[in-house]
């Protein structure tokens, strides 16, 4: 009984001068993996091009409804993407969307990706709705190139369901 | 005694008080960053702190306590529609007035006043040690009062399982003090820390001090003992019902009692505000700057030995609760009944033979004595272990490894 108490003591004291495992949240941000599920971003082509489609291939996998796009057709001379529409309006309710990635599977151009950003809070239900000037990534921070189908606006096709890219 | 006198006295009771509760208030966060360390974690460390140049923080966590009580005082102060109304509010009182007033039969060190007295000892009476024992279980009617009259289930079971322990360690702890007073041949406690000047009471007394440690831990109802507000049965036990500052009170009162039988044992055991060096130094600034002076060093260096020792035991407390898991209800009983209190009786028996055989003052007997205690701890915790009973199935790695 006596060895085992001091065998527990002793652990505990060895405890005393460990390092805390404790990371200090607001200071310290864990780096989350890879494939993380964070905050969605509507991405772009290398040359600046917004890559949403306006298909709402998102809005129709969404198991629970938080996704809203309103697409419009592109002005052929200054077009907001490629191919023949645009989301006019892109919109995501944080308070519904679960994280789930679904959207990132049916886009068609990649262009909804679930990043790594998690610090989603706000005071009223307003502002949990995420607008397209909220989910746009910068026009500098463009990739890739635009696949050949969606060049070829005066043929209007509609795209297939997944574009090799 | 002339009212400037009261007066002095009401001053000095306030400061006493007041440095009780700050005591208190600070033994918890004392409390949870050290056991936030023995749990690999950090505590709390954000409610005031020095900012440092790089983003270093001095002193994270200083102000928990105040974060605390202020967070206590905004609850919402609710009395159970069928509790036992005066009873259930007078019960903190009960609780905490206890708690306050053990700390006057305590000397907490050595400042003479110039009049034969002592600014550091309240109540010089000839029966301190029978005070503190009366006192120190006085407050379980406290908890006992409350368990009652929240009119509760969980409360009661929590008020009569505070009763049943401090009436079961009561003995051993009041028999393991007895060995101290045999050995010191006085119920003073300065007269006590008096007798140590030499050698601390642990040394003799060391199988007392092991009883006196293990039962007052029972007595204020500490982790391992803390079946009171065991949350897994019994919610939060006697204070479920309490909220707001009537819960604090309890908090209070708890961890108070926990300070203070921690500097009974310091008083009893380990010598008080002694400290080789202190006589000495005292004398030298007594020779250079007077008798003032040198009174007011002696106060405060005794003051703050008495001090570092309450602070290691209430560490080892700290340590205990971070180890032991809480007991069984069987367990506690036979521990205090069937171990506790013939142990202690040993001790009495070993201290009385040892004072009649040997001269009073005697170093190698009084060393003897410790190792006599210290063996038949030993002894004790080999025999009265659990028998562990053999497995009936092999590992499978162990046989690998055979």
């Amino acid at each position: 009984m006596l060895g085992a108490l001091i065998k527990g003591l002793s652990t505990t004291f060895k405890y005393l001068f460990k390092k805390p495992v404790t990371v200090e949240y607001p200071e310290v941000k864990r780096p989350v993996r890879e494939r993380f599920r964070g905050r969605h971003e509507l991405k772009r082509f290398e040359n600046g091009m917004e890559r949403c489609i306006g298909c709402a291939l998102c809005a129709a996998a969404c198991p629970s409804d938080a996704i809203l796009v309103i697409p419009a057709e592109n002005n052929p001379a200054a077009p907001n993407s490629p191919g023949e529409r645009y989301a006019a309006r892109y919109e995501i309710n944080m308070l519904r969307c679960i994280f789930c990635g679904y959207c990132e599977d049916a886009c068609p151009t990649n262009a909804i990706v679930l990043e790594h950003q998690y610090e989603l809070s706000f005071y009223d239900r307003k502002s949990s709705i995420y607008d397209k000037s909220m989910l746009l990534v910068p026009v500098d921070k463009g990739h890739g190139e635009i696949p050949p189908v969606l060049q070829q606006l005066n043929r209007r096709p509609s795209p297939p369901a997944q574009i090799d890219l | 005694m002339d009212w400037i006198a009261i007066l002095i006295l009401l001053v000095r009771c306030l400061v006493l008080a007041l440095a009780a509760t700050t005591l208190f208030a600070y033994f918890t966060l004392f409390e949870r960053r050290l056991l936030a360390r023995f749990q690999n974690r950090v505590g709390p460390n954000r409610a005031g702190y020095i900012p440092l140049p790089g983003g270093k923080k001095l002193f994270g966590g200083v102000l928990q306590p105040a974060a605390d009580a202020v967070k206590l005082f905004f609850k919402e102060d609710v009395i159970p529609a069928l509790a036992d109304r005066w009873v259930y509010l007078m019960a903190p009182g009960f609780a905490v007035v206890p708690a306050l007033i053990i700390w006057v039969a305590i000397p907490l060190g050595n400042w003479p006043d110039g009049n034969g007295g002592n600014w550091l000892h309240y109540a010089p009476i000839d029966v301190g040690i029978l005070y503190l024992l009366a006192v120190t279980s006085i407050g379980v009617y406290g908890i006992a009062i409350a368990g009652w009259a929240s009119n509760n289930k969980y409360s009661m079971l929590g008020g009569i399982r505070a009763s049943a322990q401090v009436i079961s360690y009561e003995l051993a702890l009041g028999l393991s003090i007895l060995g101290v007073v045999m050995q010191s041949g006085t119920l003073r406690t300065e007269g006590i820390v008096n007798a140590q000047v030499g050698i601390w009471n642990i040394v003799p007394q060391f199988m007392g001090f092991i009883i006196f440690l293990i039962a007052s831990t029972a007595e204020v109802v500490r982790s391992p003992f803390d079946l009171v507000e065991a949350e897994q049965e019994l919610v939060g036990g006697y204070n479920t019902e309490y909220g707001s500052m009537k819960f604090a009170l309890f908090f209070m009162s708890e961890y108070i009692k926990l300070i203070a039988m921690n500097a009974i044992a310091v008083t009893l055991f380990l010598g008080g505000g002694n400290l080789p060096g202190i006589e000495q130094a005292s004398a030298a600034i007594t020779a250079s700057y007077g008798v003032t002076a040198g009174n007011a060093v002696m106060g405060l260096m005794t003051l703050g030995a008495f001090l570092i020792k309450t602070t290691l035991l209430s560490f080892l407390s700290v340590w205990i609760r971070a180890t032991v898991p809480r007991v069984r209800y069987d367990q506690l009983m036979n521990l205090g009944w069937v171990i506790l209190m013939p142990l202690a009786l040993l001790n009495v028996v070993i201290t009385a033979v040892f004072g009649v055989v040997f001269p009073v003052g005697a170093v190698v007997p009084q060393i003897a004595m410790g190792v006599i205690g210290l063996i038949v701890i030993v002894l004790t915790t080999v025999l009265a272990a659990p028998k562990r009973t053999k497995r009936g199935v092999t590992l499978v790695r162990s046989q690998a490894r055979n």
